[in-house]
């Protein structure tokens, strides 16, 4: 008994607890210190969690590409962060030609919808290109290949895209209509982050519904589960896959429109960060899974804009908010120790680790 | 694979491929930006090549993919390919005219359809391009159908003048520092490119001795052992003393080039233990070596006013540091594997650039400000001692830090320890069940190479003098994994060419020096589907990516076929 005991906890699982419960310690003090102070009230403790739903919401539709994309191909693609970017960095330009006429104020939700719709389908042409070019020729191919691919044709995309547009700042002109706040109460509740809270969940909805209940999301969960047999059954795997990277793409597409409604600035670079965090999403919802996205995107958001104030502000660490990013990777990191499979995730069998 | 379409259609898919590069080439602005930049002066630019080179080369995909035999029919698919590039090109440029591209791209510029219109009015030079584009489907068509020994000569021959030709700057800088070699071969070069007759004579020299070549054995093989042994003392001998005197030959600039390629080679040959070696992807790589920078910095830098020790005293130090991260980051992160692990030591490199940007670490830090007045490395005792300041100093300090890490490496791949990595790196489990303990094989290569990257970022601080977050970002971890990629992932000397080829040319072409991002994520794209185990291959890897293509050695068929 103690013999069995001893050779399953090894000295990195100890290792590992020690680090995990010192973190666990220094949160919790963080939190009781911040909420003793007593610095924030409650209405701004109510702006935050909209603020990072509003983030999640972002998160949740480009973790999407991740999760779909992980889901068939058991690869990360790791060109997403570009193909997101790719969308709302074409679309500042019908952006602000819409503006310069006057269509926008006038036409604000059609105009939206054209410049929606243009991110969606350049960031879908992105996914597919990259899909066509980087990925197909590779299907087979070691696990570490396709990988430092992904990587090259992130690299490779970023640099083309500065190429066309140039290495700076694109403002996306303000949208009237979008200006100002609704009053729950007495608490203000901004309708930027209010349409891109509901935006984000139709739009999660309806990808939810594509993937569970239409025949190409059925074909795509039998593509996933097996290859070979979801060919011998007739489906063109090579279609599906080519339709997930479009369905990926589109919803990252969407998501820059929606993130660029909260940072209304474009530049090359633009796609990594929120690209890192999509996918930290995504593995802690669980990869693979549409819902367990959604929720991990959800998480993130508040812990992202919640955190740094509740847990290191009672500690007395200044500008917090400059290490939002660095709860963010410590919570993957986390993740992957403790429970790999996410949230919602099933336990990932060897072969998908 | 059987082709599904008909020569026609080929030859029209590959015409629009070529002119969609040479568009997508020419918005990213490398046309405009190369057009200056002479392979042979004034009659051919490097931008040119760039616009003629994606044509030609769908041509070559156009008849090699067509199923006609007959000379003629070879001819007219080329043309027709070369032909729909050049209308794409056309195609642009017209819509141009039309539309103002330039509020969209950059480079869509009236200098672009100046140089697609060879610098002639629009009309008639737009016409010319499309009569060269045809010409060049054709000439490659025609080229096909040489015999075998001109073909091999006259791509020799293009090949070195275009090298030769790319090279202009640095053998033009190094011509002017060595005024009596020059007057030899001053001739051949004006402003840093390739004279018309100079490129001629190049062409016919090379070309001719491709020709000469062809077909003959080889350079006869030494088999005595004893003669062996002394040719390759000799060449090691050799190369070491080209190594010392390299700073003074080549000058100043040069030299800092040399001590920039000398640092990524330093940090390639750490990665090259993680991921080539042990297979474990490791994208934070950066992290360390900020550790070992920063460690020096706030140890010596009398600006902070902690320790104020000196650049020695506080090596150890700073390495110790950095292999104790890596131990700390090694441990959590044993299970993962591929993916997961890659993503994990990326958000770790960021972790790292986070904070120390932070206010919050600042008074230790110095945060954006960045740490100065870092103390060099004094060498020597007492009166004999130098502080290694200029480039050239410190090119002898990086030198010396490449040949004991390399040394190192060496001695690590052919131990046992060695063979574990790269046992856990072919299949884990097998390599567990054979009894390895793959914790420790793992962790001693994660913090091998993150001693390694640590030498590195002692080494850098000590060269910059002063240190900013900025200089840690994540594009260094895909520049080191980009050099030992191209050169061929756990291949020792697959590091120094990879770092030679990715460091040191960019900074020998200045315009490239924009693109360079652009042209590694290009490079690992394309060393993947084309050449996956790198330039200079280990052989293993080699045997792996091309089994079926060569034969197995000789012992196979000496073994009786009993089954």
């Amino acid at each position: 008994m103690f013999r069995t005991w001893r050779q399953k906890i090894t000295m990195t699982d100890i290792m590992v607890w020690i680090i995990g419960l010192s973190i666990a310690v220094v949160v919790i003090w963080g939190t009781i210190s911040t909420l003793q102070s007593g610095k924030y009230s409650a209405a701004s403790w109510f702006d935050l969690v909209i603020k990072g739903l509003a983030l999640g919401g972002v998160y949740a539709l480009i973790a999407m590409g991740y999760t779909l994309v992980y889901g068939i191909l058991r690869m990360i693609n790791f060109a997403h962060s570009e193909v997101f970017m790719s969308g709302p960095f074409t679309a500042v330009f019908l952006a602000n030609a819409l503006q310069s006429n006057g269509f926008l104020s006038r036409q604000p939700l059609l105009g939206m919808l054209a410049i929606t719709l243009l991110s969606m389908a350049v960031s879908m042409s992105v996914a597919i290109l990259v899909e066509r070019v980087a990925y197909r020729p590779l299907r087979n191919a070691p696990r570490l290949v396709p990988l430092i691919t992904a990587i090259g044709a992130s690299f490779f995309l970023q640099y083309t895209f500065r190429g066309f547009y140039g290495s700076g700042f694109e403002a996306y002109p303000t949208i009237e209509a979008l200006n100002g706040y609704w009053r729950i109460g007495a608490i203000p509740l901004f309708k930027t982050q209010a349409v891109v809270i509901i935006a984000a969940v139709v739009m999660m909805f309806l990808l939810y519904a594509i993937v569970m209940w239409s025949k190409l999301g059925k074909a795509m969960r039998a593509v996933s589960e097996d290859k070979e047999a979801a060919a011998l059954m007739g489906i063109d795997v090579d279609a599906i896959i080519v339709f997930t990277f479009a369905l990926g793409g589109a919803a990252a597409g969407a998501g820059g429109i929606l993130y660029i409604l909260q940072f209304p600035v474009v530049h090359f670079y633009m796609g990594f960060i929120p690209g890192l965090k999509a996918f930290t999403a995504a593995v802690l919802g669980g990869i693979g899974n549409v819902p367990g996205a959604f929720l991990g995107a959800m998480v993130l958001g508040l812990l992202e804009s919640v955190g740094p104030n509740l847990f290191l502000d009672g500690l007395g660490i200044p500008v917090a908010s400059q290490l939002k990013d660095a709860i963010a990777f410590i919570i993957l990191v986390f993740i992957l120790i403790f429970r790999p499979s996410g949230i919602l995730g099933e336990r990932l069998s060897q072969t998908k680790v | 694979m059987q082709n599904q379409y008909t020569d026609w259609k080929q030859a029209l898919r590959s015409g629009l491929l070529g002119g969609a590069i040479t568009v997508l080439l020419s918005l990213i602005g490398i046309v405009t930006a190369f057009s200056n930049t002479y392979i042979v002066n004034k009659v051919i630019s490097f931008g040119e090549l760039l616009i003629v080179g994606p044509i030609a080369a769908l041509s070559l995909v156009a008849i090699q993919k067509a199923r006609a035999r007959h000379p003629g029919l070879l001819i007219l698919t080329a043309i027709i390919s070369g032909l729909t590039s050049g209308l794409v090109i056309l195609a642009l440029a017209g819509l141009g005219q039309v539309i103002n591209l330039r509020a969209m791209f950059l480079n869509a510029s009236n200098d672009l359809y100046a140089i697609y219109a060879y610098k002639q009015a629009l009309v008639p030079g737009l016409l010319l391009r499309l009569l060269v584009s045809g010409l060049v489907g054709a000439l490659v068509a025609g080229f096909t159908l040489l015999p075998g020994r001109i073909k091999a000569a006259i791509s020799q021959g293009l090949l070195y003048v275009i090298l030769v030709g790319l090279m202009g700057r640095l053998i033009g800088t190094v011509l002017n520092t060595w005024g009596f070699v020059a007057i030899l071969f001053k001739w051949m070069f004006v402003a840093n490119s390739l004279s018309p007759i100079g490129a001629i004579f190049l062409f016919l020299l090379t070309g001719g001795l491709a020709y000469w070549r062809y077909g003959r054995p080889k350079t006869k093989q030494i088999t005595d052992p004893k003669k062996q042994k002394l040719v390759r003392w000799g060449t090691l001998g050799g190369f070491g003393l080209l190594l010392i005197f390299l700073p003074n030959i080549l000058g100043m600039w040069f030299s800092e080039i040399l001590d920039n390629v000398g640092l990524f080679i330093l940090m390639g040959l750490g990665l090259n233990i993680v991921v080539g070696f042990a297979g474990l992807l490791d994208l934070g790589y950066v992290a360390f070596y900020a550790i070992g920078a920063y460690t020096i910095g706030v140890l010596t830098s009398p600006e902070l006013g902690f320790f104020n020790l000196t650049f020695w005293q506080a090596f150890p130090i700073a390495l110790i540091m950095a292999f104790l991260a890596g131990v700390l980051l090694g441990l959590p992160i044993l299970k993962m594997r591929g993916d997961y692990l890659a993503i994990v030591t990326l958000g770790f490199g960021e972790i790292i650039r986070i904070l120390v940007l932070s206010d919050w670490l600042k008074p230790w830090l110095g945060g954006t400000q960045g740490i100065q007045r870092i103390q060099r490395p004094v060498v020597g005792i007492g009166e004999f001692s130098i502080t290694l300041q200029s480039q050239q100093q410190l090119y002898y300090l990086i030198l010396a830090g490449i040949v004991l890490v390399a040394f190192v490496a060496v001695r690590l791949r052919d131990s046992r320890l060695g063979r574990t990595w790269m046992a856990l790196r072919e299949d884990e489990d097998v390599a567990v069940a054979m009894g390895i303990n793959h914790v420790a094989t793992k962790l001693t290569a994660f913090a091998m190479g993150a001693l390694f990257s640590g030498i590195g970022g002692t080494l850098f601080a000590a060269k910059i003098g002063s240190i900013y977050p900025s200089s840690f970002q994540f594009l260094v971890s895909i520049n080191i994994l980009s050099l030992i990629i191209v050169g061929g992932m756990g291949s020792i000397p697959g590091v120094f060419v990879g770092a030679l080829a990715l460091m040191g040319l960019p900074e020998l072409m200045r315009e490239f020096a924009e693109y360079r991002y652009l042209f590694y994520g290009a490079a690992l794209v394309a060393m993947m589907l084309t050449k996956p185990e790198g330039l200079w291959p280990e052989a293993r890897h080699r045997l792996e990516f091309h089994e079926e293509e060569t034969p197995p050695p000789e012992e196979s068929e000496a073994v009786p076929e009993s089954a």
